[in-house]
C-alpha cells in the first residue's frame, strides 16, 4: 500500500534476504549518508521533520532524542534497539525481526552514525528465537556487504552490531532495566536523571530506541522527511504498526497511517467473530486504559486522540473483547501480571502490585467485600507517580480504567459472588 | 579453590562450551565480560537438559570473574532460568490477556489432563514439563505457546494433541 514504511515491500518473497531488501533501495540511504558524510544535523532536522516518534510506547520524538547526544564529547556511545516486545497485546516488532529484519540494520547503522556510536546492540527478548535468528543472520549478511564492521564503505565509519538476548522480565522493555540487563545484571530500572543519553550503557551517552522506530528510519530518510510526516495527522507523524488481538475474527498486525479511524482497523481484521457484539477495547497494550467498544469506534489512532479519550496510544496493541468477557477476569489477570513483572525495587509498585492482585483475585472469586473498590482506587493511587519506572503506573492506570467503565460489574460480583448475566466467558 | 581450578575440574565446561561464551563476551567492549552473564548461563543450562545446578552457577562466575553473588542474582530474576529440573519438552503456556480471551483456560486444562500434571511439574518419564508463561508477543496467533526454540500458535486441543505426539 502507498502509506506503508515498515511492510512497504512486503509483497516481495523473502524480504530477509539482503539481495531481496536492495533490489528496492534497501541500503541506499545508508551508503549516500556514508559516502556523502551528510552531516548529522542535517539528519536530526530531519527527523525532526517527520514528526516520527517512538513507537515502543511513551511517544517520545526520535529526532530530538537523538539531538541530546553530545557527538564531540570524548568517550565511546552506545546506540541501542529495544526489541524486548513484552507490552500485554503487542506483537509487531517481531514480524519487523521476522520479515524485515534489513530495514532494523540499516535503521540502526544511521542512527549510530548521527550519535557517533561504534557498537550497536539490539536487545531482543529471549523467547523470540526465530525472530533472533532472522535478525542475525541479517547482520551477517550486511557485514558480508560491507556495511557492518570497520571502515564501513570506506569511510571511515566503524561499526560493529550485535544482538543481546533477554532471558524474560517485562520490565527489561523500560530502557534503563534493559541497560543493566545488556550490562550483565538483573533488570531493575534506574533513577533518571541522569538520562542515557548522558549516562547510559557503561556509563556512556546511549540512545534507546524501539524497533519500529528505527525500522522506519531508512524510508523516511529516502523518501523524505515530510512525505512521511504528511501519511499521519498533526502530532502523529506517519504511519504506525497496530497489533490488534482478541476476539476479532483476522487478528494480525496492519500497519496505516496515523489517525486512522479505529473503525477502519476493526474492519480490516474482520469485525467481530462469531457474530459476538464489542463490548471494549485496549487501545494500547494491557497498561493502557480500557475504553468501552462504542466510544473506541467514534475515535482515530493516534497519540491524541486516544489520550483524549482517558487512555494512551502506547505500542499500538489493541485487544478487543466481546460481550461475554468479564471484567473482573480481565483485570484479575492483568493484576497477577504486574504483579509478578514487578522488579521488587520500589516500595509502592512491589507491595501496591500485590494488594492489587489480591483485592481483584478475591473479587473475581466470590470472596470481595464491600470496601474493595474504594479500596482498589486507594491503592493504585499510591503507587502512580511514586515509583522509579513506569511499570507502577503500568499496573494501577487499567484499575483505573476499568472502574471508571465497568464498576457494575465489579459491585455485582462483590454482593451476588458472580458474574453479571452474559458475562463470565 | 583457585577459580582456575574450578574451570577445569568440570565436564560440563567443555571446549566448545566454552568457545560458545567466548563468542559471546567477544560481543561486548574489553573488561565487560560480566555482559556474558545471560548468554552463558543459557548455554550451560541447555548443556545440562534445561537447567542450572548451583554448581554451574558457580562455574559460569568463575569462568567470568565474578563473584557467585551476580550470577544467582541474574539467574533468579529472569524466568527463562530454571532451578529444577524440566521435562524434555518444557511446554511454556501463555496465559495473559489475549491467549486468556482465546481460551487458554481450556489449554492449560487439556495439559493438565492429558499428562497428569499441573504448572511447575514434570511428568514422570521426564517428557515433559508444564509452565505458565507471561505474554510472548504472539497475540495474533493466541492461544499460543512455545516450547524450546519453538512457538505453536491457534492452539485447540486436537492441535495440542498431534504437537505432543510429535515431540520425542
Amino acid at each position: 500500500m502507498a502509506n506503508e514504511v515498515i511492510f512497504k515491500n512486503r509483497d516481495l518473497d523473502n524480504l530477509w534476504d539482503i539481495e531481496q531488501y536492495r533490489s528496492r533501495g534497501g541500503y541506499e540511504i545508508l551508503t549516500r549518508i556514508l559516502t556523502e558524510k551528510t552531516p548529522p544535523a542535517e539528519i536530526i532536522d530531519g527527523m525532526k521533520t517527520s514528526g516520527l516518534r517512538g513507537r515502543g510506547g511513551a511517544g517520545f520524538p526520535t529526532g530530538l532524542k537523538w539531538s541530546f547526544i553530545n557527538r564531540s564529547a570524548p568517550g565511546d556511545k552506545y546506540l541501542v534497539c529495544n526489541s524486548d516486545e513484552g507490552e500485554p497485546g503487542t506483537f509487531k516488532d517481531r514480524d519487523i525481526l521476522r520479515y524485515n529484519p534489513h530495514a532494523l540494520v540499516e535503521g540502526m547503522l544511521i542512527a549510530s552514525y548521527v550519535i557517533d556510536a561504534h557498537r550497536a546492540y539490539n536487545y531482543i527478548r529471549g523467547e523470540f528465537w526465530e525472530p533472533y535468528e532472522r535478525f542475525q543472520n541479517a547482520i551477517d549478511q550486511a557485514r558480508a556487504a560491507g556495511f557492518v564492521g570497520k571502515n564501513i564503505l570506506g569511510s571511515g565509519f566503524d561499526c560493529e552490531l550485535n544482538v543481546h538476548l533477554g532471558g524474560g522480565a517485562y520490565v527489561c522493555g523500560e530502557e534503563t532495566a534493559l541497560l543493566e540487563s545488556i550490562e550483565g545484571k538483573k533488570g531493575q530500572p534506574r533513577y533518571k536523571p541522569p538520562f542515557p543519553a548522558h549516562v547510559g550503557l557503561y556509563g556512556c551517552p546511549t540512545v534507546i530506541n524501539n524497533t519500529e522506530t528505527l525500522a522506519s528510519v531508512p524510508t523516511i530518510l529516502r523518501e523524505g522527511a515530510e512525505r512521511f510526516r504528511d501519511i499521519g495527522v498533526e502530532n502523529s507523524g506517519g504511519s504506525k504498526l497496530f497489533s490488534i488481538s482478541g476476539h476479532v475474527k483476522n487478528p494480525g498486525v496492519f500497519e496505516l497511517p496515523m489517525g486512522t479511524p479505529f473503525s477502519e482497523l476493526f474492519e480490516l481484521a474482520g469485525g467481530m467473530r462469531d457474530g459476538s457484539k464489542i463490548k471494549a477495547v485496549i487501545p494500547g497494550g494491557s497498561s493502557s486504559p480500557v475504553i468501552p467498544g462504542e466510544i473506541m469506534m467514534d475515535l482515530t489512532m493516534d497519540y491524541d486522540a486516544i489520550a483524549k479519550a482517558g487512555s494512551m496510544l502506547g505500542s499500538g496493541a489493541v485487544i478487543v473483547m466481546d460481550e461475554s468477557t468479564c471484567m473482573v477476569k480481565v483485570l484479575d489477570r492483568m493484576g497477577y501480571f504486574y504483579h509478578e513483572e514487578s522488579c521488587g525495587q520500589c516500595t509502592p509498585c512491589r507491595e501496591g502490585t500485590g494488594w492489587l492482585y489480591r483485592i481483584v483475585h478475591r473479587i473475581e472469586n466470590g470472596q470481595g467485600r464491600p470496601e474493595d473498590i474504594d479500596l482498589l482506587m486507594d491503592v493504585q493511587n499510591r503507587i502512580r507517580g511514586k515509583t522509579i519506572c513506569a511499570l507502577g503506573d503500568a499496573a494501577a492506570m487499567p484499575v483505573a480504567g476499568m472502574l471508571r467503565y465497568y464498576q457494575d460489574e465489579f459491585q455485582y460480583h462483590i454482593d451476588h459472588k458472580k458474574c453479571m448475566a452474559g458475562t463470565g466467558a | 579453590m583457585s577459580a582456575l581450578e574450578i574451570k577445569n575440574r568440570n565436564e560440563l565446561f567443555t571446549p566448545e562450551i566454552r568457545a560458545e561464551i567466548d563468542h559471546e563476551i567477544a560481543k561486548y567492549p574489553e573488561g565487560e565480560s560480566q555482559s556474558a552473564a545471560m548468554a552463558a548461563l543459557r548455554i550451560v543450562q541447555d548443556a545440562n537438559g534445561g537447567w542450572l545446578t548451583q554448581e554451574s552457577m558457580d562455574e559460569v562466575a568463575a569462568y567470568l570473574d565474578l563473584p557467585p553473588i551476580a550470577i544467582y542474582e541474574v539467574a533468579t530474576f529472569y524466568s527463562m532460568y530454571e532451578h529444577k529440573p524440566v521435562g524434555r519438552n518444557k511446554l511454556c503456556v501463555c496465559t495473559n490477556i489475549s491467549c486468556m480471551i482465546n481460551n487458554s483456560d481450556q489449554i492449560v486444562e487439556h495439559l493438565n489432563n492429558r499428562l497428569g500434571i499441573k504448572f511447575g511439574e514434570v511428568t514422570e518419564d521426564g517428557r515433559y514439563s508444564l509452565k505458565e508463561v507471561e505474554c510472548l508477543g504472539a497475540c495474533g496467533g493466541a492461544p499460543m505457546m512455545q516450547v524450546g526454540r519453538k512457538y505453536y500458535e491457534n492452539l485447540t486441543p486436537e492441535r495440542l494433541d498431534s504437537i505432543l505426539d510429535e515431540l520425542e
